[in-house]
């Protein structure tokens, strides 16, 4: 049983393969079911499923939204970092079969990043076969200026690695035909072969990338003009003067992520709670971007303990319940290949 | 040393760098004898490096430059003329290996037929494997006060008339980068400001002049201040002299100065006092003579001889310093050690401030992007040690026990490398 669930925990929607397990899964559920029985109001209020009890019985064990909690933002950039890694490393890319790894920028991910690069020099995995795909851009600031989404990929991520320059995508905003670049950026993942991980992030408002409250759910890569609060909070960065300060962005639609075989949003800060919680514990609402991952196959939240402060004290305790335990069945088996 | 096709992309990895006055980790970039910015390469050309160099966590900083040195290794720039050619080519070399990629061969203050000879004969070059590059010819007098001769000889000194005569005595100037100058001689302020405006930079020096004299040359174009407190009036709290030029609010720009820091032309304190009140202006000079390399005994500068014993050379029957035997890299290091700078401090007295003073910081004594790629690898566990010299982006000088630079082709993954 433990073993099995080791084999489980390792991979991510793993399928059991022989009909006496099906019974002894059965079984388990059955016991499971009485002790945990807050699963399915959960489950069923806000379809999450549970990958460690092999979910509830109406869903199929491909089809899983988990939610990982970690206690801190320093523990979450480790987990995605190996995450990350783990994926590859498994889907053993090579010059015939990359992987396409989606980013984002942004201050959550930045320990992430960090970790990557500490692992990729420790000779932990290499980026050479793999393709990324940037979330977003700003319009008409250039390339090299210190607060493009260029600039911070570069100084933060691709200087440090093997990745092949070619095989770094990030839209450009400074492209003759905005119009043109966005829908040649989505002929680009398509000829990539998708994407196989969207690792992002998630704004106060709950939007992802910049589809800010109120973008389409099945949108594509577009321009979107920023709304003024993204516009103030942006202020500091370039030195105050308002005219500096862009006005639009070019970014991967809700639609574009949705696509990506598997998604790992990092919510991290207690000025995300609300976020986190209008996500997760509310219907698929356009005014709050990210819910539409409920709707996606596969997902990860990986958050940590203050993201979790506006979710319903029930839903914390059954996660971190059950997680005590298995957190360190999949944490060790994850932390342990790496030593 | 293997040599680089000059398009190769060379990735120098695991080092850091003295850059924007302060010191980085990141990797150093060059191609083509220049040092490259990495970004648009990344995403402008899409490539990534031909060749990577372990630098085992270096210190890299600019390759040092010397604006006054006289000779070395027995070969004296302002005599044996029929042995010129080659003792500026042994020198050349030479001080490589204490870090020097680019110097102004100095000519002290010499008969007319000198300058004449000697001039056309030592042009620029960019420096290589056969040694460090040539910025341009200082030429120290030889019009000087003959009370501030210091070891120059003072049946050559001449007084100034008129800008014909010093185009008469000098001849060509094509070659000459600096020159010194007494500023209260009469006629000087005239000269200097032709001087400038032939691009030629103009430095006080070997001069009883007072601060007002100082102010005037600077007014009048003079950028610099050769070799502080020796050859000068001494600092008097009512009458500063040149080193008043230090903190003078009557110029218009302010001016560099050099400064021997091998312990015996200048006191540690009287270091420290400029270099504490100036900072931005201090620039490391060698003023090293024949000697230089050589060793204890007898050997001349100029027209004079000279004694070595230990690490003073002085004028044979006196005790007048006959210039300095110390190396730059020494320089830099009794300078951090007496005067407690830095050793980003250090580093740009001896790059970054000479390159400003010959006006050619925009290609030389910066690791700044566009600049010629003449750099230095340093060990500094302990006090700094030149490992190796780098010119146009070509190693020219390994230290024994230093690393080789082995240069490492990038090549596809091998999935077993990693676990």
């Amino acid at each position: 049983m433990k073993s099995r669930m080791n084999k489980e925990m390792g991979e991510v929607g793993g399928s059991y393969r022989s009909y006496g397990l099906r019974v002894s899964r059965a079984l388990l559920l059955l016991l499971l079911s009485v002790s945990c029985w807050p699963v399915y109001a959960v489950a069923a209020a806000s379809s999450l499923c549970i990958s460690t009890c092999g979910g509830c019985p109406c869903k199929s064990d491909k089809f899983k939204m988990r939610l990982v909690i970690l206690e801190d933002s320093e523990r979450v950039a480790e987990w995605a970092a190996r995450y990350i890694i783990k994926r590859i490393n498994d889907f053993s890319p090579g010059p015939n079969k990359f992987f396409v790894l989606g980013l984002p920028t942004g201050g959550t991910p930045l320990g992430t990043y960090r970790k990557l690069v500490q692992y990729h020099k420790a000779g932990k995995i290499s980026f050479k076969y793999v393709k990324t795909f940037n979330m977003d851009e700003y319009v008409g600031i250039p390339r090299d200026h210190d607060q493009s989404y260029h600039s911070f990929m570069w100084e933060n991520f691709f200087k440090h690695i093997d990745i092949d320059p070619a095989n770094a995508h990030v839209l450009d905003g400074n492209a003759p035909n905005l119009e043109t670049e966005c829908q040649q950026y989505e002929e680009k993942i398509k000829e990539a072969g998708g994407i196989e991980l969207f690792m992002g992030g998630i704004g106060p408002d709950g939007h992802i990338a910049f589809n800010e409250p109120g973008s389409s759910l099945v949108s594509r890569t577009r321009v979107k003009t920023l709304n003024q609060e993204t516009i103030t909070a942006n202020a500091r960065f370039f030195g105050n003067d308002m005219s500096k300060v862009p006005k639009q962005a070019l970014t991967v639609g809700v639609g574009t992520v949705m696509d990506a075989r598997e998604v790992m949003v990092l919510v991290t800060g207690s000025h995300k709670a609300y976020a986190l919680h209008m996500a997760i514990e509310e219907g698929v609402n356009h005014m709050w971007t990210v819910s539409a991952f409920q709707q996606h196959p596969r997902t990860i939240m990986l958050c940590d303990e203050d993201a979790t402060l506006e979710l319903k004290v029930k839903t914390v305790k059954y996660f971190k319940d059950l997680w005590t335990v298995h957190r360190k069945m999949i944490d060790d088996h994850m932390m342990e290949s790496f030593s | 040393m293997p040599s680089i096709a000059s398009s190769s992309i060379v990735q120098f990895k695991n080092c850091r760098l003295v850059r924007g006055r302060t010191i980085v980790k990141d990797d150093f970039w060059v191609r083509g004898g220049r040092i490259i910015n990495p970004e648009p390469v990344f995403f402008e050309e899409k490539v990534q490096a031909d060749l990577t160099v372990d630098c085992h966590d270096a210190l890299i900083c600019p390759g040092f430059i010397d604006i006054q040195i006289n000779g070395g290794y027995g070969y004296d720039f302002s005599s044996d003329l029929d042995k010129l050619e080659e003792g500026v080519s042994t020198v050349a070399k030479g001080i490589l290996s204490t870090g020097v990629t680019s110097f102004c061969p100095t000519v002290v203050t010499s008969p007319s037929s000198v300058y004449h000879e000697v001039l056309p004969r030592l042009k620029r070059t960019p420096g290589g494997k056969e040694g460090a590059g040539i910025l341009g010819i200082h030429l120290e007098g030889p019009f000087i006060s003959p009370e501030k001769k210091g070891a120059h000889p003072p049946e050559f000194i001449q007084k100034i008339e008129g800008i014909d005569k010093v185009h008469d005595i000098y001849g060509n100037l094509d070659n000459v980068g600096l020159i010194t100058i007494a500023p209260e001689l009469p006629g000087a302020l005239e000269v200097i400001h032709h001087l400038r405006s032939k691009g030629i930079k103009v430095s006080v020096g070997h001069s009883n002049g007072n601060l007002e004299d100082g102010e005037a040359a600077v007014n009048n174009g003079a950028s610099f201040i050769t070799h502080l407190f020796n050859a000068m009036l001494p600092f008097h709290h009512r009458d500063p002299g040149l080193v008043g030029l230090l903190t003078s609010q009557r110029i218009n720009q302010p001016v560099h100065y050099g400064i021997i820091a091998d312990g015996i032309h200048t006191h540690p304190a009287a270091l420290r006092i400029a270099h504490r009140t100036h900072p931005k202006g201090v620039v490391l000079v060698t003023d090293a003579m024949a000697a230089m390399g050589l060793g204890e005994g007898h050997h001349h500068i100029g027209q004079m001889e000279v004694l070595v014993k230990g690490q003073k050379a002085q004028l044979v029957g006196t005790n007048t310093l006959a210039g300095a035997i110390v190396t730059m890299d020494s320089c830099v290091r009794h300078f951090i050690k007496e005067a407690g700078v830095t050793v980003v401090e250090a580093i740009e007295a001896a790059t970054l401030h000479p390159a400003q003073v010959m006006g050619m910081d925009h290609l030389k004594g910066t690791l700044d992007f566009g600049s010629d790629a003449d750099f230095l690898l340093l060990s500094d566990k302990g006090p700094l040690k030149v490992l190796n010299t780098f010119i146009g982006g070509e190693c020219v000088y390994a230290a024994p026990g230093a690393h080789c630079i082995e240069y490492t082709q990038q090549r596809p993954l091998e999935e077993k490398v990693f676990s």
